[in-house]
């Protein structure tokens, strides 16, 4: 077996505690581990934590605060702490009720053991990924001494490539973000809140606007004004355990008449470091949701705009057919279920 | 006496326990069911209530006082020269206390005796990425680690070659991969042919030329590699070895260690799996025992799982080049065979492999003429070898492929072609092999019948489709690895007084429930229930040689060797039970935990009174038996042995598949098996060896790969779990395992394998069914789904241009769209 490096773990019990523990040399937030520990199994360490520094995890075991599941009302929003588990997330009834794609999306992450573990505040943190990264130190020296998001300082996914393009490969975020929920991070300086959308930037080294020193909290996903429909999909080679390749997370406000399209909004994950929010989908606004031509017009939409990157397993050029296929796919299904 | 038993035995759950017969029988019920008093029940496995409880100690739940941790320094490079070898501060580091290199083992070895071409660590060279070079043995795994990151070494950055055919063409001495090779990147040749193929093939009415590629897979046990090893104050060496071949291990360690052979025990615990990639030695086994004796303290290795996957001996790739001639009635006139096998950088069992190629493919058809010419090469990749189904999976794919696409041409069901051509009890193969039993006519019959292939075959639409396919396997080999004139198997077994039974086995039970067959013998034997027997097996100190669990052997073998040696127990019993009761032999049986009388049924004694009796009349009871095999069954040519059986399985799948034309996904909707072993000696122990090697056929086929990527220094893949993706519960088809019996007189009550056999065709009838379902033909693995999309691109565009006519009826086309 892979041996964990030597490290140090603190269990607060506050926040604040977790935030003035975030303070020492090497600490790095511990939730569920089921990101973490393989990472420190693998030597991996981040810009703000070098592997090479010996690890003070900070666990949030004992922050019973982050655990809740809220619907507060009178905000139009419900309010989901940071260490509420993703079984816990995807099973809850307020969640499946309000927020159904959610509820999807976190019920499609790894295995059940996994998410039993694993909480959504660490999913929304999951460390991008890649193929040449997330292997042992020693598959990395093979390679020939690592690259720009380990070791070494070379890009095995763009030759020549300077900026890491290591992929966000959490199942949620795409539909945080379809959601326009927000994220609330607890820091020295205090607390803010900020769209999740502005969260992610497009560098896989440091592919979150998280300050250092801050810990996520909760998140914040308004609540559906009108009728909607949303959905989350998802392709990956294995119906269990595996990381996506293809995620798209898609929804739709209507009108007052169950049927024009008010608002829409699909993210894809899984490019580069960064989700894609589709743009120029004003076309479909107005469009009536269970015509035929929406769901192509936003299919062609996700292909011309999204580029996968050899940066995961299976060839860029078929994921990207596939982002096309599954996101129209789903949206006939969710027409198909109105009728 | 007898109640109480009864009751006792009516209190289990149904598994394992068998009806007792009841004082009130008739003798001639009594009769009847002494047969079926315990073969083809369904019993609970020997060890099942400790695994399933998590209490079953695995190698390395093993600890013993002042046992180190040993880690071994692998190679980043795929070929390159050891210049030099720096441990020195390694050394000096505290909590290490020895280090050893390729230097300390320089007596080559390989489990085949004729090719010994590898050390426990590298020597001079190293061969793959993850080749050993250098070992500590430190007071735990992480000071281990360290000093190996403390220990120096210089190479020599040497050409690599990662393709075959590019590896055969080198001559010079630098390109020779394996140190040990005369022979350039010839790992081994064989051509044999059989009958007059040219003729054969001028004559055909139709010949069918293919061209596959097999990918390389691995075994994917859940326990890693692990070893143990430990010198007692006499001088003598004990391996605790998580290994499938605990006699070929006491063997070579004796010969690389240059210990007496007396000076070794090893002893393997239960395992975690192993499905072939544990049938050899690994350098870990050398390393802790070289250790253990240098340090003197107990040494251990456990494997990460990148390890394994460095260790592999997994399913060579295979590219096999097949031409096929047929009449036009489907009658199969013969087959030319060429085939590049890609090695890796050992031999491993590949001399066998390379033989099993060609010489598995002769059976279950029947056909006048045969040619294979096949070519194992070095490759700088951890070494393959063997993997369920060893060295016939891979030409099995291109065999079945061939007869469908035959069919195909002929406008014949490809079940009635097999039918045509399948080979008979008692028949012998174009390559000499005698066949005896045979029940794949059956096998035939029962996929045909449970899947509704008749009706199915007309009625699915485009996208839907299902396939056969057919395969042979052995029951162990005729030789041994080693040749001698000893047997090939042999058990002991001793009765005590409180009425139970030891049963001593060499064999290596892996999972597949060998401990369990024996259990049941003597069970059927001895009238004994499984809870009353003790088997201990594979402890050299303990136990008769046996050879190991590979080939799928033991069944039949040991089977053989338990069940002479329980029915001479058995005499003895009945012998001193009728002496007591003043009655002939035959008239007294045994079951139920009982002797009983077969005229008058209301007379019995329990088992221990019995077997009392018979210790007062014989002494100790213990009884010895051997199995040898036949030596009249293989082909007087050189070569003629391997691959000759006392008895060959017969397997029949059929897979029904939906092809996704859009995103060409393949999902396997249900399989049936239908396996002949001869004679189910426990049911469901055989219906979960076919389930599972069905499983992992359908593995192979849709998702595995074990390979090295070329373009990047020749690293794995993805040497993990999560990147070696092998089927999840969610993604495994429906499974319909049929058992056939065609009892096989060379089988311990007809008895043949069921471990390997059922694997081989679930692969081509996967193929054969996507055929049917969107007429494609995929003829490398793994069918991605985008090698479907490729090959449906390519027929469509044969469509437009009108070279094919459009697969199924065109109503039933979907219209494509993206």
């Amino acid at each position: 077996m892979l041996r964990l490096p030597q490290f140090e773990v603190v269990a607060p019990e506050s926040v604040a505690d977790v935030v003035s523990a975030l303070q020492r040399p090497g600490a790095r937030i511990i939730a569920g581990g089921t990101d973490i520990l393989p990472n420190l199994k693998h030597h991996l360490g981040t810009p703000q934590h070098p592997a090479e520094l010996p690890p003070v995890l900070v666990s949030l075991s004992r922050v019973t605060a982050l655990r809740g599941i809220a619907l507060d009302e009178a905000a139009g929003v419900l309010r989901i702490g940071a260490g509420v588990t993703l079984s816990q997330l995807s099973e809850h009834p307020e969640v499946q009720r309000h927020l159904p794609s959610l509820s999807q999306s976190a019920g499609l992450v790894a295995s059940p053991p996994i998410r039993n573990m694993g909480t959504i505040g660490g999913n929304v943190n999951l460390d991008t990924r890649c193929r040449y990264v997330n292997q042992t130190h020693f598959w990395r020296e093979a390679l020939g001494g690592g690259c720009l998001k380990s070791e070494g300082n070379v890009c095995h996914v763009v030759p020549g490539g300077r900026n890491c393009v290591a992929a966000m490969s959490s199942d949620n975020v795409p539909v945080l973000i379809s959601l326009d929920a927000t994220i609330v991070q607890a820091g020295p300086e205090g607390v803010r809140e900020l769209p999740i959308e502005e969260y992610y930037k497009a560098d896989g080294l440091a592919h979150t606007n998280a300050k250092p020193g801050e810990v996520t909290t909760e998140l914040r996903v308004p609540l559906p004004k009108g009728p909607r429909r949303s959905t989350y999909v998802k392709w990956s080679v294995r119906k269990s355990i595996d990381f996506p390749l293809v995620s798209v997370a898609l929804r739709f406000d209507l009108g007052e008449d169950e049927a024009t399209v008010a608002t829409v909004k699909v993210v894809v994950g899984v490019l580069g470091s960064k989700p894609r929010t589709l743009g120029k989908l004003d076309d479909v606004v107005g469009k009536k949701f269970g015509d035929p031509v929406l769901a192509r017009m936003v299919a062609d939409a996700a292909y011309a705009q999204c580029k996968p990157l050899e940066n995961v397993p299976y060839e860029a050029a078929y994921r990207r057919d596939m982002i096309r296929v599954y996101t129209r796919r789903a949206i006939e299904a969710l027409a198909a279920a109105d009728k | 006496m007898a109640s109480d038993d009864a009751e006792r035995e009516a209190t289990g759950d149904g598994i394992g326990e068998a009806p007792v017969v009841g004082a009130d029988g008739a003798s001639e019920q009594v009769e009847r069911d002494r047969a079926a008093w315990q073969l083809g029940k369904a019993h609970r496995k020997v060890d099942a209530m400790e695994r399933m409880r998590g209490v079953t100690r695995y190698t390395d739940d093993l600890k013993l006082p002042g046992m180190l941790h040993a880690k071994i320094l692998r190679s980043p490079h795929a070929h390159a020269r050891i210049k030099s070898i720096d441990s020195s501060a390694a050394l000096a580091m505290p909590g290490v206390f020895a280090v050893v290199t390729g230097q300390d083992f320089k007596i080559p070895y390989g489990i085949i005796p004729w090719t010994p071409d590898e050390n426990a660590l590298a020597v001079d060279k190293v061969c793959h990425v993850g080749d050993g070079l250098a070992a500590v043995a430190a007071v735990d795994e992480d000071t281990a680690n360290a000093a190996l990151r403390a220990i120096k070494v210089e190479y020599d950055v040497l050409k690599p070659y990662f393709d075959p055919e590019e590896a055969l063409k080198v001559r010079d001495r630098e390109g020779t991969i394996n140190p040990y090779s005369r022979k350039g990147n010839v790992s081994k040749h064989v051509l044999l042919e059989f009958g007059d193929i040219e003729a054969e093939l001028k004559r055909a009415d139709l010949v069918i030329e293919g061209e596959y590629f097999f990918e390389g897979t691995t075994h994917g046990a859940i326990e890693p590699h692990c070893a143990l090893a430990h010198v007692d104050g006499g001088g003598v060496l004990t391996v605790w070895s998580a290994t499938q071949v605990s006699h070929y291990l006491h063997r070579e360690l004796a010969k690389v260690l240059e210990l007496p052979p007396h000076k070794i025990r090893v002893i393997q615990p239960p395992l975690g799996g192993a499905f072939g990639g544990k049938s050899e030695p690994f350098d870990l086994e050398f390393v802790v025992a070289k250790l253990a004796m240098k340090t003197g303290r107990p040494v251990k290795l456990l494997y990460t799982r990148e390890e394994v996957f460095y260790a592999h001996r997994g399913r060579h790739p295979m590219k096999m080049k097949h031409r096929t001639g047929f009449t036009k009635d489907g009658g199969l006139l013969g087959v030319d065979a060429r085939t590049i096998l890609d090695g890796g950088a050992y031999s491993s069992f590949g001399l066998v492999t390379t033989y099993y190629s060609g010489q598995l493919m002769c059976s279950p058809y029947i056909f006048p003429a045969y040619r294979f010419d096949s070519t194992r090469a070095y490759t700088n990749k951890p070494a393959c070898g063997p993997k369920r189904g060893h060295g016939s999976v891979q030409p099995r794919f291109a065999m079945e492929i061939q007869l469908d696409k035959a069919a195909a041409a002929l406008g014949l069901d490809p079940i009635e072609l097999r039918r045509r051509n399948a080979i008979k009890a008692g028949e012998k193969t174009v390559n000499e092999f005698t066949v005896g039993s045979s029940g794949f006519l059956e096998c035939l019959e029962k996929v045909e019948r449970s899947s509704g292939w008749v009706e199915k075959r007309r009625s699915l639409p485009y996208g839907r489709g299902i396939g056969i396919a057919g395969s042979t396997y052995i029951s162990g080999t005729n030789y041994p690895i080693y040749p001698n004139e000893m047997p090939q198997a042999a058990v002991q077994i001793c009765l005590d007084r409180s009425g139970r039974a030891r049963v001593f086995s060499g064999a290596n039970d892996i999972g597949q429930g060998s401990n369990t067959m024996l259990a049941v013998i003597v069970s059927e034997e001895l009238g004994i229930p499984l809870e009353d027997i003790r088997v201990l097996s594979a402890d050299t100190d303990l136990c008769p040689v046996d050879l190991g669990a590979y080939s799928s052997r033991i069944t039949l073998m040991v089977g053989n060797a338990c069940l002479e040696a329980a029915q001479r127990l058995r005499r003895k019993v009945c012998e001193s039970v009728a002496k007591r009761w003043g009655v002939p032999r035959q008239r007294v049986t045994l079951a139920g935990r009982m002797a009983i009388d077969r005229e008058d049924p209301a007379r019995h004694v329990d088992s221990a009174q019995a077997f009392q009796w018979a210790e007062a009349d014989h002494g100790l009871l213990g009884e010895t038996g051997s199995y040898n095999t036949p030596k009249d069954r293989h082909g007087e040519y050189r070569g003629g042995t391997i691959g000759a059986s006392p008895a060959y399985s017969f397997t029949a799948h059929v897979a029904e598949v939906e092809v996704d034309a859009e995103t060409g996904l393949v999902e396997v909707k249900t399989i049936w098996i239908a396996h002949d072993c001869g004679k189910a000696l426990s049911r469901k122990i055989v219906e979960g060896q076919i389930e599972g090697s069905t499983y992992m056929g359908f593995g192979e086929a849709l998702m595995e790969r074990h390979a090295v990527d070329p373009a990047h220094r020749g690293v794995h893949v993805g040497p993990s779990f999560l990147d070696y993706r092998m089927p999840t519960f969610l993604d495994t088809p429906d499974l319909e395992a049929m058992i056939v019996e065609a009892p096989d007189a060379n089988g311990p009550y007809g008895a043949k394998e069921a471990g390997e056999g059922p694997l081989h065709s679930s692969i081509p009838a996967i193929a054969n069914a996507i055929y049917d379902a969107v007429g494609i033909r995929l003829d490398r693995l793994p069918f991605t789904p985008q090698s479907v999309l490729a090959a449906l691109r390519q027929r469509e565009e044969q469509e437009r241009a009108g070279q094919l006519a459009p697969h199924k009826r065109a109503d039933l086309q979907p219209r494509r769209s993206a």
